[in-house]
């Protein structure tokens, strides 16, 4: 009777109790969310185009956040440094397509996977050489200020990051439905031999791809970074990111962006309510347990396109 | 011909002279300190100024006094990510080396745990300061680990006493909300039974939370802090964990003055990340922070040539930097006592464990070693190896550097022994230990 209390009736009690608590935690949920989604994008982004799960995306985010760092502790100035960092994640792009993606074309997915894998350690190698691995405060002139809105506790930064994220997908989602090469992008995305048949140019388009998930790990390594300074933690966020894309679906930008604000929520209602009866620091694991769930129900997660393939 | 026969035989003698003097100056034999380090991955920025504050140290006793007793001091490095299973496989790869290892000192409490059953077998002990298994600062079950000047119970005791002094007497504490969050992990947890029993002694609430690995995101715990509004909250993070949750704390408004880090949470780079944010936030320590200290100085002057740009680029007077140099002075300072015991020579395993056990850091020892206001001095004894005065100093960040008034407050040692005594004597019970006699 008491465990039916302690997971069944305790926390609804708790929760109804203090509704404004509540909406505190779903805010406070939603934020953290915003910012899995921003690693979740550069998932998406490349399993779209070259249907590759790139497991190195965490320490892209790591590797573009330290060489902006590195730039501005050489007094690079700031806007200057972006556009450095930018230049070193095409040219890293070029790199990867022209040394990686072009030898393993036609190649199953878990060899791909492999190399991503591979490609996950040349990056956190790379940047801790080139850059060191102390921890480095960021500073970009993002406020950062607390403040209550109707007994609400908000954060500027937090606040800047949703929209930020909000931008940012609006770009994306213009860029895929708009332009002719986010239309090559989708076309290579869903068959590369047709796309290449009409030709679209492969190599371009992986070049581009990439290089729109270098941006997109730069702008996540600002934010994260922003936050808690530049280290190599930053690579671990990704882990933070796949429940997300679980849930969001691997090939959905808006999927990403749902994804991230309902893993957030679940994530923080599920540690403030349901972790005391657990002994705490449930929410790692409770995002991975309900996309799990979410995925006995709809495999292809919420946004992602059902595969009906012929026996 | 005259001349150049003499001149030849000058430079003769003048060869062989210098030779005899260098002879003279060469080493008696090597003394091996291994080294595991962690100076990639998610915890590289404690590890870079704690793994280079090792190093220096035993530089600075070979460049300013010719080694220990005569003999070098030698040491190497390990790089295990902080990763126990690595660590366990970089222990194995060193102990053996140079002759074999003096001790060893993981710096890991995860580490310690595994290591611990392999001293006594491979004859290594562990010096494990102010971190590792807390039950083994009872010498009676664990002969072969060493945990001075303080394990994380003593710490978690002399917080609360620190607490205590702050609300004007551990008797205001009644009714007092403290809330310790700490790291979910075997070192974050080992305060928690001290908290309770304190509690439960002392009669304020105690709200415990725990914080995933690796901490990055703590928007949760915050928010309950928030909801709580504990009056005091003591932290045991390590890492990430340790920045996240001092932004947190400020941006829900909580008082930095009443935020107080365990040793492992009150680093130079728990702080930089958070800006002014982080002024007031406060840190136990066993040393002081800084430049200032007469070691740290021999270190600028010896290992840098005075040239402080370079000494800082390498974190000289960071806490973690200062908290490795006074773990390499007291690592070396056994092994000297070793070395004596053993008439000169190199010694074995056996007799740097006894040189442990009868280690006296007395004032006047501190005083002789240029280490007085530096180390805390204690004395270790083969029933207690934690040392008989453990205690904190608490330390202040300005914003710029740490500063402390030098108070000494001491551990509980009442309640916090028979603690440790029976931890110790339940571990005795599960691995089939008959505790020594002493």
């Amino acid at each position: 009777m008491e465990v039916l209390n302690t997971f069944f009736v305790a926390p609804f009690l708790d929760m109804g109790s203090d509704l404004i608590f509540l909406t505190e935690v779903i805010i406070g949920g939603m934020m953290a969310g915003i910012m899995y989604s921003l690693v979740a994008l550069g998932f998406v982004l490349i399993y779209k185009a070259s249907g590759v799960f790139n497991y190195a995306q965490g320490a892209m985010v790591l590797f573009a956040a330290l060489t902006l760092v590195g730039l501005m502790e050489r007094h690079v100035p700031l806007v200057l440094a972006i556009i450095l960092t930018m230049g070193v994640m095409i040219g890293l792009a070029f790199l990867i397509e022209r040394y990686m993606l072009r030898k393993l074309v036609n190649q199953a997915q878990i060899i791909l996977f492999m190399a991503a894998i591979g490609l996950n350690f040349v990056f956190e190698g790379a940047g801790q050489i080139a850059w060191g691995s102390n921890v480095k405060k960021l500073d970009v002139g993002i406020p950062d200020k607390s403040f209550e809105f109707g007994g609400i506790l908000l954060n500027s930064f937090d606040l800047f990051a949703a929209c930020t994220a909000a931008i940012l997908v609006a770009i994306l989602a213009l860029f895929f439905q708009k332009t002719p090469t986010g239309r090559a992008l989708r076309a290579v995305a869903d068959d590369h031999q047709a796309a290449l048949a009409v030709g679209i140019p492969l190599n371009t388009i992986w070049v581009i791809v990439w290089s729109v998930a270098g941006f997109v790990a730069l702008v996540a390594g600002i934010m994260w970074g922003g936050k808690a300074g530049v280290q190599f933690s930053l690579v671990l966020i990704a882990l933070k990111a796949l429940p997300v894309l679980i849930l969001g679906g691997f090939e959905s930008v808006p999927g990403a962006i749902i994804g991230g604000l309902l893993i957030g929520i679940f994530e923080k209602i599920s540690e403030v309510y349901w972790g005391p009866a657990f002994g705490g620091a449930i929410e790692g694991w409770f995002a991975y347990m309900a996309a799990l769930i979410f995925l006995m129900f709809r495999p292809q997660g919420l946004f992602g396109e059902k595969i009906i393939e012929r026996v | 011909m005259k001349t150049k026969s003499l001149l030849l035989v000058a430079a003769g003698i003048a060869i062989g002279a210098t030779g005899a003097l260098e002879s003279k100056k060469a080493y008696s034999a090597e003394l091996f300190f291994p080294h595991t380090v962690y100076r990639t991955g998610a915890y590289a920025p404690s590890g870079i100024p704690s793994a280079n504050g090792f190093r220096d140290y035993y530089a600075l006793l070979n460049k300013r006094d010719g080694g220990i007793e005569g003999h070098k001091v030698v040491s190497e490095e390990c790089e295990f990510k902080y990763n126990t299973k690595i660590g366990v496989e970089c222990y194995e790869k060193l102990k053996g080396k140079h002759g074999g290892a003096m001790l060893v000192n993981p710096y890991s409490t995860g580490l310690t745990y595994q290591l611990i059953p392999k001293a006594p077998v491979n004859k290594i002990p562990i010096l494990s300061m102010g971190y590792g298994r807390t039950a083994a600062a009872d010498g009676r079950v664990f002969p072969w680990v060493f945990n001075f000047p303080a394990t994380y119970w003593s710490q978690a005791s002399a917080v609360i006493n620190y607490i205590g002094a702050q609300e004007g007497g551990l008797g205001n504490l009644k009714g007092k909300h403290i809330a310790h969050v700490y790291h979910n992990s075997a070192y974050g947890k080992e305060a928690n039974p001290t908290l309770d029993a304190l509690s439960a002694k002392l009669g304020f609430k105690l709200t415990k939370l725990a914080v995933d690995h690796p901490g990055q995101e703590q928007k949760a715990t915050w928010l309950q802090i928030r909801r709580k509004k504990p009056d005091w909250v003591f932290m045991s993070g390590w890492g990430v964990m340790n920045q996240v949750a001092i932004k947190e704390a400020a941006s829900i408004g909580f008082p930095m003055t009443k935020f107080i880090g365990n040793w492992w949470s009150a680093s130079d780079a728990d702080v930089i990340p958070a800006g002014d944010n982080a002024i007031g936030y406060k840190g136990t320590n066993m040393h002081p922070a800084g430049t200032k200290p007469k070691v740290i100085q021999d270190i600028i002057k010896h290992i840098y040539g005075g040239d402080m740009a370079k000494a800082k680029a390498n974190n000289v007077g960071e806490v973690l930097y200062n908290r490795a140099v006074l773990g390499a002075f007291y690592a070396t300072e056994v092994v000297r006592d070793a070395v004596k015991l053993a008439g000169g020579k190199r010694p074995s395993g056996d007799q740097v464990r006894e040189a442990f056990e009868n280690l006296n850091m007395s004032e006047a020892r501190l005083v002789k070693s240029g280490m007085k206001g530096y180390a805390p001095s204690f004395k270790v004894s083969c029933r207690n190896h934690e040392g008989n005065a453990p205690g904190v100093l608490i330390q202040q960040w300005s914003g710029s550097k740490w500063t402390t008034d030098g108070k000494f407050y001491p551990a509980m040692n009442d309640v916090v022994r028979p603690m440790v005594e029976k931890a110790a004597a339940a571990y005795a019970k599960e691995n089939k230990i008959k505790p020594r006699d002493c």
